[in-house]
């Protein structure tokens, strides 16, 4: 249980930046979850927080201590890869026990077992407890490194999109079990994603980074609702919120360059005529892809919609976000 | 172009029963897609259909011909695989244009062809780029117009956009979806991804170990599933079931959970014993005055919508409620589920109830 605290963290590898002045506070009991796409340095800070990478400028403490100079075990953190590494000789039982049998810690065996017992019910792997490591599928494996650390009782929990290379099923059960599973010990967790319903529904904050910025930090609906700029607006929202030319619907305020619409803030029914091109039934809502004045728009309606391709549907915008020639959303 | 008829089709691999006894049809110039988790006998069934694997016994019909025992050479079908297989020493144009040459279709002809592709297809520009210097997206692109210039009767994809990640995929399933439209050709398409299969398909065949669970129109396999394992295949979160023991008589109107009475549309079918009350997460409300109650035991933010996890006397429920609904965790409230898309399941053979409201989907699929 620690906060974390970047300030003025810079790191670059030979002639790319990868992060730029990037100050952050991971508050103590909170899930952070560092969002954007490749390369947005969402992995470095990770790394540098774990102690695999220093950082050029600045400074991270964990728990009140400044980390120079501290090797990743002094640090006290639990991290968990996208690729998952585990002793292949050992079983499932021995690799997930490995973590309590250091010498510093020596837990007491009754303990171990009570641990690993409970770690193993939760990411539904009891039955494989006696198996060889290598005898698993990827998904298991993922989820003995992942029970691994959950086995320890670390600072700072360090995960870098440790759901990626799981089935969508496992994947949204995981989520739940990982958010509850921090909610109920109050561990702090570093969490790296480029997958936006991870960001939505695990964190209690985002970090939405863009180019090695750090460019919001709030909580997800604070960034669904308020974001800003035409970035951070574009990380989070299926779908995606539409950004057209900001007076295609009428005179927009001045310097605005950029009008932003998300479903929600599309009215149907009245405004102005747009041609329905497809429409898409996901199941429980269904996907409208409109024209509109040579713009491309989605928007969602309701799962049983009569209307079909080539149909004209009114629209007008509601309460939409303005965006300026830089990006950044205009008040 | 071609209507596609699968008869009785069934695979072994030794004593190993892969594919159990299939049969369903294709239309013309659909999109078809082969949904079920993996080891369920999806992929076995496309690559029979291609003509990669022959079936153990059963007919396979292509524009009304029987191929079932025939290679895939034979078929005049083209095969667009998870991982694209392009020539790493040609350019982006000699990778579309072999497939012609191959054939000893002339040069010039060619040339028109592959230029006609390139432009379907946007990549006209890299034409003359080697395969190895391109993004992700512009390869499979280079996979598809090499499969399309052929001009097949059919087109067979095993998650083609399996290995991309989750932005760029949504990216390629709509194009891939827009490209069918202007073509038109007949696509069949094996995902484990039910949004994939909800939202490109036309038509989807459910299947589960190695049988067809469900076949039919996505919106209808949705609202009505033949089976607890479609109702909580198709969905994301899937449909709520409901565990009890209770009752229902053919033409019943309600049904009884505990001391709780719920209505349900019309049953056909009657059955006594351990049944599942099926409802999906969006048609939930919560209301305080309801007497079904729960205890809210999460909320998962979505944006537009939330997910809401309740501790019911049946299991935990999941609502999807708009986002602007006050919701705290840890309070009691109570629920109502919108009666007209109730589905009732046996729990037993795990098949749904025939009722008045899904019998049209049920009798059809």
């Amino acid at each position: 249980m620690a906060e974390v605290i970047l300030t003025d963290v810079s790191k670059s590898f030979a002639a790319d930046v990868a992060l730029e002045n990037v100050s952050m506070t991971v508050p103590n009991g909170s899930f952070v979850v560092l969002l954007g796409p490749t390369g947005a340095g969402k992995t470095t800070i990770l790394r540098m927080v774990s102690g695999l990478d220093q950082p050029d400028q600045g400074a991270i403490s964990i728990g009140g201590r400044d980390t120079a100079g501290l090797t990743p075990a002094q640090r006290d953190v639990a991290m968990v890869f996208q690729q998952y590494s585990l002793y292949p000789h050992l079983t499932v039982r021995q690799n997930l026990e490995f973590p309590l049998k250091s010498p510093i810690l020596r837990t007491p065996q009754a303990e171990i077992d009570r641990k690993v017992g409970e770690v193993a019910e939760i990411l539904q792997i009891s039955h494989k407890l006696g198996n060889k490591a290598t005898a698993l599928s990827g998904g298991e494996m993922q989820r003995v490194s992942i029970g691994r650390a959950l086995v320890r009782n670390p600072a700072v929990y360090l995960m870098d999109e440790p759901l990626s290379s799981l089935d969508a099923k496992l994947r949204s059960d995981l989520r739940i079990e990982i958010k509850s599973i921090q909610a109920d010990s109050g561990a702090t967790l570093l969490y790296v994603t480029h997958d936006q319903i991870e960001a939505m529904t695990m964190a209690t904050h985002v970090g939405v980074l863009d180019n090695g910025k750090l460019v919001q930090f709030g909580s997800p609906r604070e960034i669904y609702e308020n974001p800003v700029s035409m970035y951070a607006a574009s990380r989070l929202g299926q779908p995606r919120i539409n950004l057209l030319p900001a007076d295609v619907f009428a005179v927009a305020p001045h310097s605005a360059t950029h009008i932003g619409l998300r479903p929600e803030q599309i009215v149907q029914g009245e405004g102005e005529e747009s041609l329905v091109q497809r429409v898409e039934h996901l199941g429980d809502q269904t996907r409208l892809h409109l024209m509109f004045r040579s713009h491309n728009l989605i928007t969602v309606t309701n799962s049983h919609t009569t209307l079909k391709r080539g149909d004209v549907v009114k629209i007008r915008p509601d309460k939409p976000f303005y965006f300026d020639a830089n990006g950044a959303r205009l008040g | 172009m071609a209507q596609i008829i699968i008869e009785n089709v069934r695979k072994d691999f030794g004593s190993f029963n892969a594919v159990k006894s299939s049969s369903f049809t294709v239309e013309d110039g659909e999109f078809f897609m082969l949904l079920g988790p993996s080891g369920c006998g999806k992929t076995t069934t496309l690559r029979m259909m291609a003509g990669l694997e022959l079936p153990t016994s059963g007919e396979i019909y292509i524009d009304g011909e029987e191929v079932g025992q025939k290679p895939a050479s034979q078929r005049d079908i083209a095969f667009v695989f998870q991982m694209f297989a392009l020539y790493p020493h040609m350019n982006v144009g000699k990778n579309i244009s072999y497939p012609l040459l191959s054939q000893g279709m002339p040069k010039a002809q060619v040339k028109k062809k592959v230029h006609e592709i390139a432009e379907i297809l946007g990549i006209t520009e890299i034409l003359n780029k080697p395969v190895g210097s391109l993004s992700g997206g512009d390869r499979q692109r280079v996979a598809l117009g090499r499969a399309i210039v052929r001009d097949p009767k059919a087109f067979f994809m095993d998650e083609p956009l399996g290995a991309l990640d989750a932005e760029f995929r949504e990216h390629m399933s709509e194009e891939l979806r827009a490209l069918h439209d202007r073509i038109g050709a007949t696509t069949v398409y094996v995902t484990h991804d039910q949004l994939e299969a909800m939202q490109m398909g036309d038509k989807i065949v459910v299947m589960n170990h190695g049988s067809i669970e469900q076949f039919g129109v996505p919106q209808d396999i949705y609202d009505w599933p033949a089976s607890k394992f479609v109702a909580q295949f198709l969905g994301s979160p899937p449909m709520n079931l409901l565990e009890f023991n209770g009752m229902v008589d053919i033409g019943a109107k309600q049904v009884r959970m505990g001391d709780i009475t719920m209505d349900i549309p019309p049953s056909l079918e009657g059955a006594n014993g351990a049944l599942s009350f099926g409802i999906r997460p969006e048609h939930v409300k919560l209301d305080d005055s309801a007497r079904y109650r729960g205890r809210v035991k999460a909320v998962e933010y979505l944006g537009t919508t939330q997910i809401v996890l309740l501790d019911t006397p049946n299991g935990v429920l999941k609502a999807r409620l708009p986002s602007s609904d006050p919701v705290t965790i840890g309070a009691t409230t109570g629920m109502i589920f919108d009666p007209r898309t109730i589905t009732l399941f046996d729990s037993q053979t795990g098949k749904a109830l025939r009722s008045q409201a899904n019998q049209g989907v049920l009798t059809h699929g």
